[in-house]
Order: structure tokens, then C-alpha cells, then sequence
């Protein structure tokens, strides 16, 4: 049997027809096993023919092949020897019909959109003046020059920093992501405009690319997508948090334009001034009020009337004070009158004595002094020394 | 200070003045602050020079900052 497999296998492979073929059918039982490897059947309306796309041969596909996809699929017819069957090895396939990248794109599109990579909910809003812009193109295109110089003129003050890729080619999509990375890493800038000029399909590939897609979403810099023209779409634009139909329109789009800052710039110096000076005429017309109001005026009256009290009240205490001496002077002399009649001294004129022992102490009684004491004796014209004679108690001298 | 800093605060301080709940010193204060700033937002936009710079790769890996002239025909070189 399996003689008779190898000597079929061998007649197949030797047949130069079969050995390259290209035909055109429907897919049907689409299998693509772990190993990366594509097993299906390719139909059309009469019969069908087992077919295999090796892994090595589908990572070059840019769609994925599905059940009911038209497609035109070159390669040799070669036998399976252990089921004993013949199939087609695949070498490339191409969609019949529309292009592979046009089935690549809406594959790729459908895939992202169900992750939500497009969701409007995700979508950054862009800084009203950003201070540095990134931008993620071709150094030598027409589109960094546009989007320099439009920046420029509408706003000088914020910084562009240019990251340089490739935009088209095999390498141009991770150059693209890499950009945008860079950015990020680095925290850079406050937006970036991806994009390129306008070109063919195949050249605004990248843009198409799910790598590029992929950096856009993971992006927390708003990114602004600039591809071709305006009636381009790439998957870029789905995923970027702004499209802008042209590189032109994306730089007009990041930054405000001049004119209307200086409108607004003068509008707020106005409101500035208005509010200033309505704030002193505001202050002044209160001021003004203040002063004419009865209010005001009164204090300065009652001064005047308060001056005049003060005056009459300063000259009647004058008046009384001067009153109040002379009245105590009166007193005082009467005082002094009575004084003198009450004064020892009136006494002694009288011819009393007053009777000092040798301490100086007035003698009140006949135990104060003992015989032989020195005494004084004050009389109304001098004192007479005396020595005590005799102490007798009880008698009243005389 | 930045642009949007200039004009942020600008915005705030006639927002202030026309609410009108300050101090006569404070309003003049504010007053004179907000003529520096939109004379410094004007003159942002008059006089500020575009900067542009282009990150250049080596081939040690490390990206430096070059200023972008528009016909740097090589500064593909390493990418």
C-alpha cells in the first residue's frame, strides 16, 4: 500500500502541471491547527480539493483566511502518503475580488473594535495649549514641513520635537509604535501628530498596521492621526484619540491659532480694566455719598458744640476750684485759732507747768520719779532743774 | 511661566476683579498683575521663536536632541 502511495506521490510530483498551480475556489472547513499550521477545503460549484497552508507560507498572509472567503491560491498538488490523499500545498493566497489589504484592514478593524480599542470612551482630550508637541513622521516629507510651519505661525511658543521614522516599508510600523513609545517613556510632550502625506494603499500600510494601532491605544499622550488625504482611513485614524484628515489639519488641531488669542488675550485685558476701574468709581461714588449724608456732616457739629461745653466747663471749674481754696483757707485759720487755744503752751501762759523727769517724759504720776531725781520743769519763760525731795501720794499739790 | 499658565491665571484674576470682593490694595494689586500677564501672554505670541528639534538615535542606543533644520537628508542614519 504504502508502495503504491510513494509511486503515486512520485508520479505527482514529477507532473510540471501540478507542480506549480494556481487556482480559484471558496474556503470550507477553515482549521488553523496550534502548530500555525492552516488545513481547509477550497470548493467551487462542482467539487472540492483538500488543501494546507503551512505556517512559514500564512505568517507572509496580511488577512486571515475564513470559511466562505473567495480566494486565488497558488502552489503544487502533492499526496499525503499516510491517508493516502492528494491536497494543495498553499504557497500564497490572495482574496478573488477585493484586495488581501482590503480584507486585512476590515479584519483588523472588526478585531480591534470588539477589544474596544476605538471606544469614543477612551479617547483623550487634547491640551488647549500645549507646551511641547511630538511629532511621528518622515524627517524629509512634505507633511513634517507642513505641520512645522503651520505650527509656527499659529503657535511659536510651544516646542516641536521631531521623532524621525520611516513611513512606509516593512520596518516603517515599528518605527511608528517605537515613536510613540519613545514619547510616553519619556514623557515628553503633552500631544503627538502621527501621520504622513498622501501615497498609494501599500504605502500608507503601516498606519494599517495593528502594532501602530496598538502603540496609539496604549498611548497616555493624546495622539493626533494625520494619514494622507482627507479621504484616506487608516486603522491609525479609529484608534487615535483625534483624526485629522491631512498632516496641515493635525497641526491646526493641536494648537490654537494665534488670531484668536490675541482676541482673546485683548478681550480679557479690557474685562481687566473695566473691572478695575469700575472697582474705584464704585469705591468713590460710596465715598461721595458718605461725605454729603447727615450722617457724616453731624459729628463735625457736635465737635464744634461739644468745643463750646468744653469751655464752660473748663472756666466753672476754674471758678470752683479757686472758690474751694479760698473756702479751705477760711477753715484752715479757724482751725489754727482753735489750736491755739487748745495748745499747751496757751496753757502755761495761763501759769501751768510742765513737769519732765530725766527721761524727758512728762511726770503724770508721784511713782514716775523717785527722791533725788533730776527733773525740769517747763513754766511760760523758760525750765527750771530741780531735784526730786520727797514723793507724796494722794496729796494735791499746789 | 508657560502660555497657559500666563493665561490661566489671567482669566482668574479678571474673574476676581469683576466679582468685585476686594480689598482696594488687593484690586490693585491684582490689577497691576494681570497687565504683566497678558503683556506676557502678547509677547509669547509675538516674539516667542519656534523651536524645533529632531531626536536623533546613535547607535549606542541613546537618542540625543539636535535642532531641526528641514534638510537633514541623513539624520535617517540608525533608524
Amino acid at each position: 500500500m504504502s508502495e503504491v502511495n510513494s509511486y503515486i506521490k512520485a508520479l505527482m510530483d514529477h507532473d510540471l502541471l501540478l507542480c506549480s498551480i494556481m487556482v480559484k475556489g471558496e474556503i470550507s472547513n477553515f482549521k488553523l491547527h496550534y502548530s500555525g499550521h492552516m488545513y481547509m477545503t477550497l470548493k467551487d460549484e462542482k467539487s472540492t480539493i483538500r488543501a494546507v497552508m503551512f505556517k512559514s507560507a500564512g505568517l507572509r498572509l496580511k488577512f486571515r483566511p475564513e470559511n466562505g472567503m473567495k480566494i486565488i491560491a497558488e502552489g503544487r498538488i502533492s499526496v499525503f502518503e499516510r491517508d493516502g490523499q492528494y491536497q494543495l500545498y498553499i504557497e500564497s493566497m490572495q482574496p478573488d475580488g477585493v484586495g488581501a489589504l482590503h480584507i486585512a484592514f476590515e479584519q483588523l478593524k472588526k478585531k480591534l473594535e470588539a477589544e474596544g480599542i476605538f471606544d469614543a470612551a477612551k479617547k483623550k482630550a487634547l491640551p488647549p495649549y500645549p507646551q511641547k508637541i511630538g511629532v511621528v513622521t518622515s524627517p524629509t516629507g512634505a507633511a513634517v514641513r507642513d505641520i512645522i510651519t503651520i505650527l509656527g505661525r499659529r503657535f511659536p511658543c510651544a516646542e516641536v520635537l521631531l521623532y524621525p521614522v520611516l513611513v512606509q516599508g516593512e520596518q516603517a510600523c515599528y518605527q511608528i509604535a517605537e515613536g510613540i513609545k519613545y514619547f510616553n517613556d519619556n514623557k515628553m510632550v503633552d500631544v503627538i501628530i502621527v501621520g504622513r502625506g498622501g501615497g498609494s494603499i501599500e504605502e500608507l500600510w503601516a498606519f494599517n498596521e495593528e502594532v501602530v494601532a496598538r502603540s496609539i491605544y496604549n498611548s497616555c499622550i493624546p495622539i493626533v492621526s494625520a494619514v494622507g488625504h482627507e479621504t484616506d482611513f487608516t486603522i491609525a485614524d479609529f484608534a487615535a484619540d483625534v483624526r485629522a484628515p491631512t498632516p496641515s489639519a493635525a497641526a491646526e488641531l493641536v494648537v490654537p491659532s494665534r488670531h484668536e488669542l490675541i482676541v482673546r488675550i485683548n478681550n480679557l485685558q479690557d474685562r481687566l480694566l473695566n473691572a478695575f476701574y469700575n472697582g474705584i468709581e464704585s469705591r468713590r461714588q460710596v465715598l461721595k455719598l458718605l461725605v454729603q449724608s447727615p450722617a457724616f456732616k453731624s459729628p463735625v457739629d457736635r465737635i464744634a458744640q461739644n468745643r463750646l461745653l468744653l469751655d464752660q466747663i473748663t472756666k466753672d471749674l476754674y471758678k470752683n476750684v479757686l472758690l474751694n481754696v479760698q473756702k479751705k483757707k477760711d477753715t484752715f485759720s479757724a482751725i489754727c485759732s482753735k489750736l491755739d487755744i487748745l495748745s499747751p503752751l496757751g496753757v502755761i501762759r495761763r501759769g501751768y507747768a510742765i513737769a519732765k523727769g530725766s527721761n524727758k517724759r512728762i511726770v503724770m504720776s508721784v511713782d514716775d520719779v523717785s527722791p533725788g531725781d533730776p527733773m525740769e520743769v517747763q513754766v511760760s519763760d523758760g525750765v527750771i532743774h530741780c531735784i526730786v525731795n520727797r514723793c507724796v501720794k494722794g496729796v494735791k499739790g499746789g | 511661566m508657560n502660555f497657559e499658565e500666563a493665561i490661566k491665571e489671567l482669566e482668574q484674576i479678571v474673574e476676581k476683579l469683576e466679582q468685585g470682593e476686594l480689598t482696594l490694595e488687593q484690586s490693585l494689586d491684582m490689577f497691576q498683575r494681570g497687565v504683566a500677564l497678558s503683556n506676557l501672554c502678547a509677547k509669547m505670541l509675538d516674539e516667542a521663536e519656534q523651536k524645533v528639534s529632531i531626536l536623533i538615535k546613535n547607535k549606542d542606543g541613546t537618542v540625543v536632541k539636535q535642532a531641526f533644520t528641514g534638510n537633514q537628508e541623513d539624520c535617517m542614519d540608525g533608524f
